[in-house]
């Protein structure tokens, strides 16, 4: 049997100061690791639930986004019109051309502006994502300035409520409704008449043409007529795999969680080793002891080794605990393709929780090596020896 | 006999001088014998003691103990040796101060194939043999110097070995408590048959003993290594 666990737990306790300033130095470092981390998670959940797998998304030959498209009105026309397309009840076909136009609004709490993400759409966009359901007020009217915004943007700008009025340019705007988009890419935008703003943002054309094909076998024919139209200059794809492409900002902040990860965990790995150090120093008599008792030296080595484990896994559990505090809590952030705030949730998923403790038992097993090495090599009469 | 030491030499390296600890000891102990090891600092006689407990090395020349020769064992060996075959009690206890009186004695216990319901019999039994079965929940700060050394003779007995070796015992304690160990040390010694070695530096600790080694800059005085 090895030394006792007990051993270990109580030696930390009796050096509680220490021991809390390196549970505290891992708790931070697995803090910011899982804050980041929750951050592209929440950014990356959002877009994945955006789309729907049945839609096509047109956009300009080359473009990578809806703001960097640009279709011709005589192209949305053109492709709006073309055989495939499911109708809705009143006979049209189920395509809406919109446009994506970034304007500033002054956020709720006072702290500056902040681009948002206004989207022009045309009468059919809401049968085209039925998740979109308005919550509050009405739809939208062509030709009266109207538009309706997301349940996040009201809650996080100002003069976004129903009933309330923005100007942006020279065009007053009406809000009339609020929508709840299902916690999609959606939940940061404001939809108005995709003419109206076409004409308010001087605009000559539009970003893109969302549709729906009749079924599964027409997308296909549809999407290779598109394709094979010399008069269009397109690409082609289902609205999921755009959206999926859109993740990539997301790609921005796991990468900025790693490396923020890997600089931070060196300091508290460094703090760890230095506390054991100094757990190894103060007890080189105990381990002596414990040597001229017949514990062997792998004993020494994995009990100091287990305890550095067990400081590291105290401060990966403080760390969960604190980044459970900002689950779900909503939030914005610039959004690199749209370039325009993106709303969307912290998600501290368990996976994410469970990696965090992982990586805070790496640092426990990185700074308790040399310390534990140290204190299993000691010679016995040295240690029993030391003052 | 128990410990039979032939030609025993320690040398130690201070940079360039080497200074001899042990010069070429013989000296024979048998079993059941309490010994005292006397003689000034530096004459070698807690060295002696080391190498028979198997905690340090000797530079040349043997240490049998129980017909093994504890310098040819590796540290591995050393290790498990020491566990079965000796008992330390250390001038200043040495107790871990995290682990009750209980939990210090069970330590040694742990290396060996005991249940825990055997461990916990041989705690009590050697807690209560040294007067302390009613403080095996203390630890070592809510016990006096003398309970402590009691604490550390109870942890060296509990594994029943060869020999118990005692580093100035009672260097660390007053007058009555250091009558007190070593009035048990001399009880074990004579009503459990356990063979004790300690070294001290004093004449009235040491006629607790049957027989009284001297050394003297690492030799034996009068020629009393041969037992009588």
């Amino acid at each position: 049997m090895a030394i006792p666990l007990k051993y270990n737990l109580r030696s930390i306790r009796v050096r509680w100061r220490a021991t809390l300033a390196t549970i505290l130095g891992i708790a931070l470092v697995v803090t910011v690791f899982i804050f980041v981390r929750s951050f592209a998670h929440g950014m990356e959940a959002t877009y994945v639930k955006t789309g729907d797998s049945r839609n096509l998304i047109v956009l300009r030959k080359g473009s990578t986004a809806e703001s960097s498209s640009q279709i011709s009105r005589e192209d949305a026309r053109r492709i709006k019109y073309m055989t495939g397309i499911a109708r809705d009840e009143a006979g049209n076909p189920l395509a809406s051309a919109e446009i994506i136009v970034l304007i500033l609004l002054k956020r709720m709490d006072g702290s500056g502006t902040a681009n948002v993400l206004v989207r022009g759409i045309s009468n059919t966009a809401i049968a085209l994502r039925p998740e979109i359901k308005i919550t509050e007020g009405r739809m939208l009217r062509a030709g009266l300035n109207e538009c309706i915004v997301s349940r996040r943007i009201a809650d996080r700008f100002q003069q976004c409520r129903v009933g309330d009025s923005f100007q942006s340019g020279k065009t007053t705007w009406n809000v009339v409704g609020i929508f709840d988009a299902a916690q999609t890419a959606y939940e940061s935008e404001i939809w108005v008449d995709a003419d109206e703003a076409r004409s308010a943002f001087k605009r000559n054309f539009y970003g893109s043409v969302l549709l729906r094909p009749e079924n599964d076998a027409a997308a296909a024919t549809l999407k290779k007529r598109l394709l094979d139209d010399r008069l269009l200059s397109i690409k082609v794809q289902t609205e999921t795999e755009y959206w999926d492409e859109q993740t990539q900002s997301a790609g921005f902040y796991r990468f900025l969680a790693s490396f923020l990860a890997i600089i931070m965990s060196i300091g508290a790995a460094f703090a760890a080793m230095n506390t054991m150090y100094a757990a190894v120093g103060a007890r080189t008599r105990e381990i002596g002891t414990l040597r001229a008792l017949g514990f062997h030296r792998r004993h020494i080595y994995i009990s100091f080794l287990l305890e550095s484990i067990v400081l590291s896994l105290l401060g990966g559990i403080v760390g969960g605990l604190i980044s459970l505090s900002f689950n779900l809590i909503s939030t914005g952030t610039f959004g690199g393709t749209s370039f325009a705030e993106v709303a969307f949730q912290f998600r501290v998923t368990p996976q994410l929780l469970g990696t965090g403790l992982l990586f805070a038992l790496i640092m426990g097993v990185i700074g308790g090596l040399l310390p534990a090495r140290l204190a299993a090599r000691k010679p016995v009469l040295d240690a029993l020896r030391s003052v | 006999m128990l410990v039979q030491i032939r030609e025993l030499t320690k040398l130690y390296s201070h940079g360039e001088i080497q200074v001899t600890a042990l010069d070429r000891i013989s000296l024979d102990i048998a079993g059941g014998e309490f010994v005292a090891l006397m003689g000034p600092s530096g004459s070698g006689k807690s060295t002696l003691l080391h190498i028979i407990a198997g905690i340090d090395r000797p530079t040349s020349g043997d240490c049998h103990v129980r017909d093994i020769n504890v310098a040819d064992l590796t540290e591995t060996q050393l290790a498990e040796w020491r566990n079965h075959h000796v008992g330390f009690v250390f001038q200043t206890f040495n107790l871990i101060p995290v682990l009750t009186a209980y939990e210090n004695v069970e330590l040694p216990l742990l290396l060996t194939s005991l249940t825990g319901r055997e461990r916990r019999q041989h705690v009590e039994a050697a807690l209560e043999l040294v007067g302390l079965g009613d403080r095996m929940r203390h630890l070592p700060r809510q016990l006096s110097g003398g309970q402590e050394q009691r604490v550390a003779i109870a942890r060296a007995l509990v594994t029943d070995p060869t020999l118990i070796v005692a580093d100035e015992p009672t260097g660390n304690l007053d007058a009555h408590s250091a009558q007190e160990v070593l009035g048990l040390l001399q009880t074990l010694n004579r009503q459990a048959g356990k063979t004790i070695i300690m070294v001290t530096h004093d004449p009235k600790a040491a006629a607790f003993a049957q027989r009284t080694i001297h050394l003297e800059k690492g030799q034996l005085l009068n020629g009393n290594g041969q037992h009588p």
